[in-house]
């Protein structure tokens, strides 16, 4: 049994120390916008903020997640309103599938708290997250946008 | 707005606005795209494509998989323009698989790839709008007791032109359902479309960024296990002895079953499955053969089939043979490309719930008929018992029609659990037990005449055929026409001209990876080409534009020169810029692309990349531009890293470390340039795909003097993985 903080509420979780913050997420909290791509922190689709710093959930253990503050997807903007990336996101018409895109809008949302303007450079360096779809040209001109709201 | 919001579905599991409020989701939820036609839109079905509710809800029914490719809003918009119905009043369900198998396919089929979910469906699909709308219109004169051909349809209303009053069609739906739909409509003029050919924001956008669970993978059933699975690393062969003792005492583990080829653990978790399974001791048993495979092996074997004699022509045009013969110079070359995975983002995966009489599934499926098929053979129940809960798919690129094993699979666990199982292959298991692109090789001869243009071009294919095991009844006359897409219908003019394919089929299997076999026929006839128009001393742009100076080549033309327009050829690139061109068509359409790099330090970084496109009609303008933004990115991974190669009869690549992927730093500006010439539809999901790894390895040549012949473009160290 561990204890965890995720969007705010303090909840037990049933699994073993060791196991993968993402799995825990998925089938025990039943948080399910968090995604599994590849589990081994290459694609960034289980990005999720811990304490403020996007983090890849499949490589963060609950162990190590235990009394920090975890916010998914699920909790970016509070009361089912959208996060300004969120609306950047819709008018910029960024997802394909979608299945990567969670995982991005966490990634952007912190680049955007630590660097308010970021430059090209400055989203290349941070957003590695993987999209198959091939979404990268409207990411980064949603990222741009979200910066000017 | 107009969002595919999750409702209550008739199995009430769950309310997902829990889920995209912060909170955490109520223990049990179904995607909330799946809600099926016999449960959801609840007004009258004015056709089986149209349910409209009091409140004015027009609900349309979509039987094409929505897998980012933005087919669903599409297909809405033609349907919405015909019907004349308020846009922002519009939602999209898919069509329950079950019904239509029940209601003689009235929905058509529900199968999804070769770039057709709009282009095979537009006529019938639009048909029903019109039908629909018709239908309300002759409700509204019956009421009127006025003749139909005084009413007038437009933003869900039906006024009575003479004297003025509406109804909405809210109000009409219940009497037009009742009534037979028209024989005949006839379909409005694609440029007097309102709605479609317009760019709309897509309906499926908002569930996705709120992290709705949307996908197959984020289905939560009550008592749902989960499940992880391991097969035969060396394909074709068999799980031999388990040894279940060694697992039997982990936590949360509740079932091993034997699949045949794999072997699954079922736990209360997915995590300790795949624990679980990762830890099961399995001796496989595989063949010899098989295991002695490597890509060396399969590249002789391939080799082999580049000399061979005696293999059926595809095209013979002149005597090409003849003509090289008396040649007194030939340029000659052989290129190759490798396997491919599709790596779609979400891995394979299906939920299954079976009882004694009834399968429901929730699977990421390019055809929920193919799956309602899977599951019923698997089941042993009949298919009117299954349903298909068609969910939004994280990726499909071909990968997830003809090959429906994860729903065998979940199917049989589920049936051997007792209970509801969600399996989930690993990243490891979805790359090394993928539906690879066909490897192939090919040898092609030419001989210029004096004005340097082709006068015989011999063109040998040798590799892996996808239809030999998926549909071999379509060879015909051992030619397999699948193999040569894009090479024995293409335009170029050259009067002797020989095409033929030696079929060399590895232990490997292969499928349907985006674009197809198009892929490497557009990297081997593009490159060659401008290997000739090299020889000839001439520009490789003008040098296409001769070859296509004919009647049959006017589409070709046109968007070789929309591309190099947009490009701007004529004018010489700007110092340290180098440039590739290239054309091809396929999937009904025909795309050129022009790609810009420069060289840093040895290696090659990606500038700008142009493709025109003529796909003939366009039903979501903003859809096709973001399709060829992704066929871009698409086209970029494989050509600078994509490789999968096999030893010891298995695939070596497990996961994105060592099959990566292009990212967003080395993504070039990528330009699309619509040019749709009306009159046919084409496909737009693919078409963008094939020129770009040819147009680019054309800028290597031109920015170092080098022909690259294979890809990847890491195997020659000018990209750094
Ligand atoms: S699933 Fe965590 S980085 Fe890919
Ligand atoms: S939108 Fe499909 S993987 Fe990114």
């Amino acid at each position: 049994m561990a204890q965890l903080n995720v969007n705010g509420r303090v909840v037990d979780v049933d699994v073993e120390p060791d196991t993968p913050l993402l799995w825990a997420l998925r089938d025990n909290l039943g948080l399910t916008g968090t995604k599994y791509g590849c589990g081994i922190a290459q694609c960034g689709a289980c990005t999720v903020h811990i304490d403020g710093a996007a983090m890849r959930s499949c490589a963060v253990t609950v162990k190590d997640a235990a009394g920090k503050k975890v916010t998914t997807i699920e909790g970016l903007a509070p009361d089912g309103r959208l996060h300004k990336v969120q609306q950047a996101w819709i008018e910029a018409q960024v997802p394909q599938c979608g299945y990567c895109q969670t995982g991005m809008i966490m990634a952007v949302a912190a680049l955007l708290e630590s660097k308010p303007k970021p430059s090209d450079a400055d989203i290349d360096a941070a957003i590695t997250n993987i999209c198959r779809c091939g979404t990268y040209a409207r990411v980064r001109k949603a990222i741009h946008r979200a910066a000017q709201a | 707005m107009n969002a595919i919001m999750p409702k209550l579905s008739r199995r009430v599991f769950v309310v997902t606005a829990a889920a995209a409020g912060g909170g955490f989701a109520l223990g049990f939820h179904v995607p909330g795209a799946l809600r099926t036609a016999h449960a959801s839109a609840k007004g009258p079905e004015v056709t089986a494509w149209v349910v409209i509710e009091p409140d004015d809800t027009v609900t349309i029914r979509v039987a094409r998989s929505e897998m980012g490719q933005g087919t669903l809003t599409g297909l809405c918009q033609l349907v919405a323009e015909e019907l004349e119905c308020d846009w922002s009043k519009v939602k999209a369900e898919f069509a329950s698989t079950n019904e239509n198998i029940k209601r003689k396919r009235v929905w058509g089929t529900m199968a999804t790839g070769g770039s057709r979910g709009i282009r095979d469906s537009q006529t019938y699909v639009r048909q029903a709008g019109a039908a629909a709308r018709e239908m309300l219109v002759a409700a509204a004169a019956a009421r009127w007791k006025v003749a139909a051909s005084e009413c007038e349809a437009q933003k869900s209303l039906v006024m009575h032109k003479p004297s003025g009053p509406t109804l909405r069609y809210g109000e009409l739906a219940g009497d037009a359902a009742k009534l037979e739909p028209p024989k005949s409509v006839k379909l409005k003029d694609p440029k007097d479309w309102k709605v479609a050919g317009k760019a709309v924001p897509r309906l499926d956008i908002p569930d996705k960024v709120m992290g709705r669970p949307v996908f197959a993978i984020d289905t939560r059933l009550p008592n749902m296990a989960y499940a992880a699975v391991k097969h035969c690393p060396v394909f074709g062969g068999k799980a031999g002895s388990v040894d279940e003792a060694a697992i039997k005492d982990m936590k949360g583990v509740l079932k091993v079953v034997h699949l045949g080829n794999a072997v699954a653990v079922v736990a209360d978790s997915y995590w300790r499955a795949k624990q679980a399974v990762e830890k099961l001791p399995v001796t496989w048993a595989e063949t010899e053969k098989n295991a002695k495979v490597s890509s060396a092996s399969i590249r002789e074997f391939l080799k082999s089939g580049l000399g061979a004699e005696n293999i059926p022509l595809a095209r013979n045009d002149g005597d090409a043979k003849a003509e090289l013969a008396k040649a007194a110079k030939i340029i000659e070359a052989e290129y190759e490309a490798p396997f491919q995975n599709h790596a779609p983002m979400e891995p394979q995966n299906c939920t299954a719930s079976v009882t004694a009489d009834r399968v429901d599934i929730w699977v990421p499926t390019q055809n929920s008929e193919a799956s309602a098929a899977a599951a019923a053979s698997a089941s042993g129940i009949p298919l009117d018992k299954i349903e298909v809960h068609k969910t939004m798919l994280g990726g499909g690129f071909g990968r997830r029609g003809a090959f429906q094993e994860p729903v065998r699979e979940a199917v049989l666990i589920a049936k051997a659990a007792g209970r509801p199982v969600q399996l989930i292959w690993s990243r490891e298991e979805d790359m090394q037990h993928g539906r690879y692109r066909p490897v192939s090789m090919s040898r092609q001869r030419a001989a210029l005449a004096a004005d340097g243009l082709p006068v015989a071009w011999t063109f040998r294919l040798s590799g892996h055929s996808i239809m030999a095991s998926v549909r071999p009844d379509s060879i015909k006359n051992g030619v397999d026409l699948h193999f040569l897409a894009g090479l024995y219908d293409g335009t170029y003019a050259v009067p002797n001209f020989e095409l033929s394919y030696a079929m060399r089929n590895t232990h490997v299997p292969v499928g349907f990876w985006r674009a197809v076999n198009s892929n490497q026929n557009a990297f081997y006839r593009e490159c060659f080409v401008d290997e000739l128009a090299h020889a000839a001393g001439q520009d490789p742009y003008q040098y296409r534009r001769k070859m296509l100076q004919h009647e049959k080549g006017r589409r070709d033309l046109a968007v070789l020169d929309a591309a190099a327009k947009k490009a701007e050829w004529e004018k010489p690139p700007a110092a340290g810029v180098h440039r590739g061109i290239a054309v091809y068509a396929s999937y009904g359409s025909y795309a050129a692309g022009v790609v810009e790099i420069a060289m840093d330090g040895g290696e090659v970084k990606l500038r700008r990349v142009v493709i025109a496109l003529d796909s003939g009609h366009v039903a979501s303008p903003d859809g096709v531009v973001a399709q060829i933004e992704g066929s871009v990115v698409w086209a970029l991974s494989a050509t600078l890293f994509g490789e999968i190669t096999i030893r010891d009869g298995r695939v070596e690549q497990s996961n994105f470390h060592d099959y990566p992927m292009l990212r967003l730093d080395r993504m070039p500006v990528v330009e699309a340039v619509l040019v749709p010439s009306g009159g046919f539809w084409g496909g737009a999901g693919e078409p963008a795909v094939p020129p770009v790894a040819p147009a680019l390895v054309n800028a290597v040549f031109a920015a170092t003097g080098r022909r690259i012949r294979s890809l990847p473009l890491t195997r020659h160290g000018l990209v750094k993985a």
